[in-house]
């Protein structure tokens, strides 16, 4: 959705649901992710939708992500590491309830 | 655990002033931050674009680069700093809790500058958790801080300086701007602050010429836009409105938002501190005294958490509050303070003269304060502002009342995004002045951390 007016120096690559992406340092993980074709960060606990980053300055925490095995941290404020494993977050399962196929973020 | 002289809370223009200030005049100082370089949302990423990204300085203006003396005096002061640190607690003993790596910790200080700054206004319209749209503030901070524009058409709706700000640096940009929808501008209220604002020296001319480089790029403009709606399917694809009576819609891959900012109270309202509703902004602010003592003794705010007053009016308000911090902890007295403060007494109350005309000229419009039953306002829990005026023929009678029946503001954001919203509604639901209904009690921690990290502190 985003593209960088300059190619980074020393670009790092990141995993974002097992796909590799290129970033800048000093990138956050969300600026990571608007670079890419795919600004969904994870779907809305309430309903499910879509969400992407939206205040990009730590106050909406619509870009809440699992990053590196630590789930809803805030992707605007933590910036990109080599290697870092960032994934969408899917809507919580209910407790009791089974996963449909309709609970999966589309990447 | 020996305490630190002052303690400031936001490394923008304010604290990073302030620390300065205070530091030059011999305090202990250290300016706690979330971010991972001073600078605050005004000049995010300053230091990068002044050294290796300097060709983006082109792009991002002469306004932004006035951070970089703000930053260099800071860095050259005795002053600490302690970025990518979350500060989740104030209390009135003045006692800090920060979380920095993953690690929690209380610091104690003998005085705390909350200098937390601005955030943009919610602009609540149908369709705005949509993915592809975000605050026009969102988009600024990605051209900061990383350098990158919108790779595909985009749509800029709303009103305030920002949004000229930003269509400014997408003209320079190359940005395909499909569109700017200005929600309305009170040029006839406007009117009688323009004296003030001439005098406040450079803002009319900074505006003139930012609306007229977005004019001259030929940027399509369509003024006193309603109806504002952002429509697609799981993603953004056009942006809807009626200007002028005719209904158009606009294909975009991105909207931004805005309709100004307001002042970040979060961490204020969660000590409490006093604050009051401001009618002119349209946002709560803490009750300050001249230096920017709040009511809890050894607590003062400064910039625009203070009340909105622009980068340049929080540089002088941050010295201020530095040489009142030196005083309150006998380091200089009142008549040093008086002498030393002067010139930036002078130079803030000439920069807030700015403020009135650019507050009548851009009102948030009516229905995006008080949207329409199938807006949703809470973006958190997915309430819609039929759902809080339900709440309110029930019997709800303020903020903290809705919140318990609907849920709103329970979510992650702590009420951030609905806060204002929500207090307008009901307002006007009970045809009520805002300052009478109230808004949230924010409690701390006002950032997440986990059991573990709580668990572990030290």
């Amino acid at each position: 959705m985003f593209r960088r007016l300059h190619e980074p120096a020393n670009a790092v690559t990141i995993q974002i649901d097992g796909s590799p992406v290129r970033a800048a340092p000093g990138d956050s993980v969300a600026a990571a992710l608007l670079a890419t074709g795919n600004p969904v960060c994870r779907q809305s606990p309430a309903s499910g939708a879509d969400r992407a980053p939206f205040c990009m300055i730590g106050a909406c925490f619509e870009c809440l992500m699992e990053i590196d095995g630590v789930p809803n941290r805030q992707a605007c404020l933590v910036p990109v590491r080599e290697g870092m494993q960032v994934r969408r977050q899917a809507r919580p399962t209910p407790v009791g309830a089974v996963a449909s196929p309709a609970d999966k973020v589309a990447s | 655990m020996s305490a630190i002289d002052l303690a400031i809370v936001g490394a923008g223009p304010a604290g990073l002033a302030a620390a300065a200030t205070a530091a030059e005049l011999g305090l202990s100082v250290t300016v706690f931050d979330e971010n991972t370089a001073p600078g605050g949302q005004i000049y995010r990423g300053i230091e990068a674009v002044a050294g290796p990204r300097a060709r983006d300085l082109a792009v991002l203006g002469p306004a932004y680069a006035a951070g970089k003396a703000v930053v260099e005096r800071f860095r050259a002061s005795k002053a600490g700093y302690s970025p990518a640190t979350t500060v989740w607690l104030v209390q009135k003993d003045r006692r800090l809790g920060i979380l920095r790596d993953g690690k929690a910790s209380m610091v104690e200080a003998r005085r705390v500058l909350i200098a937390t700054g601005a955030l943009e206004r919610p602009v609540p319209i149908p369709g705005w958790t949509l993915p592809g749209v975000m605050l026009a503030g969102a988009a600024q901070s990605l051209l900061k801080a990383s350098g990158m524009v919108p790779a595909g058409p985009v749509v800029l709706a709303g009103n305030g300086p920002l949004l000229w700000q930003l269509a400014a640096q997408f003209v320079a940009a190359g940005v395909n701007i499909a569109a700017l929808l200005e929600t309305g501008s009170a040029y006839k209220a406007a009117l009688p602050h323009l004296p003030a604002v001439v005098l406040a020296g450079g803002y009319l001319a900074k505006g003139l010429g930012l609306i007229a480089s977005v004019r001259k790029a030929g940027v399509p403009i369509r003024r006193s836009v309603e109806g504002l709606r952002a429509v697609g399917k799981g993603r953004l694809q056009a942006v809807e409105f009626t200007a002028g009576g005719r209904a158009e819609r606009i294909p975009a891959e991105l909207l931004c938002l805005h309709q100004g900012v307001v002042a970040n109270a979060q961490l204020g309202m969660a000590i409490p501190l006093k604050h009051e509703w401001v009618e002119a902004q349209r946002c709560w602010r803490p009750v300050l005294d001249a230096w920017g003592n709040s009511d809890v003794e050894g607590i003062a705010v400064a910039g625009d958490g203070a009340g909105i007053g622009g980068a340049d009016a929080a540089v002088h308000a941050g010295r201020i509050a530095g040489f009142e911090a030196a005083r309150a902890l006998g380091r200089i007295d009142a008549a040093a303070r008086d002498a030393r403060a002067a010139g930036d007494v002078a130079a803030w109350r000439r920069h807030l003269r700015a403020r009135p005309f650019l507050d009548a000229l851009y009102p948030p419009a009516r229905a995006l304060r008080v949207p329409a039953d199938d807006v949703m306002v809470c973006r958190c829990e997915e309430v819609t502002a039929g759902q809080v005026r339900e709440a309110v023929r029930q019997g709800g009678t303020g903020p903290n009342q809705v919140k318990s029946f609907t849920r709103t503001g329970m979510g992650p954001c702590q009420g951030r995004m609905c806060g204002l919203t929500i207090s307008e509604i009901i307002a006007d639901a009970l045809g009520k002045p805002v300052a009478a209904v109230g808004t949230y009690r924010i409690r701390p921690p006002i950032k997440p951390l986990t059991v573990g990290e709580l668990a572990a502190l030290e």
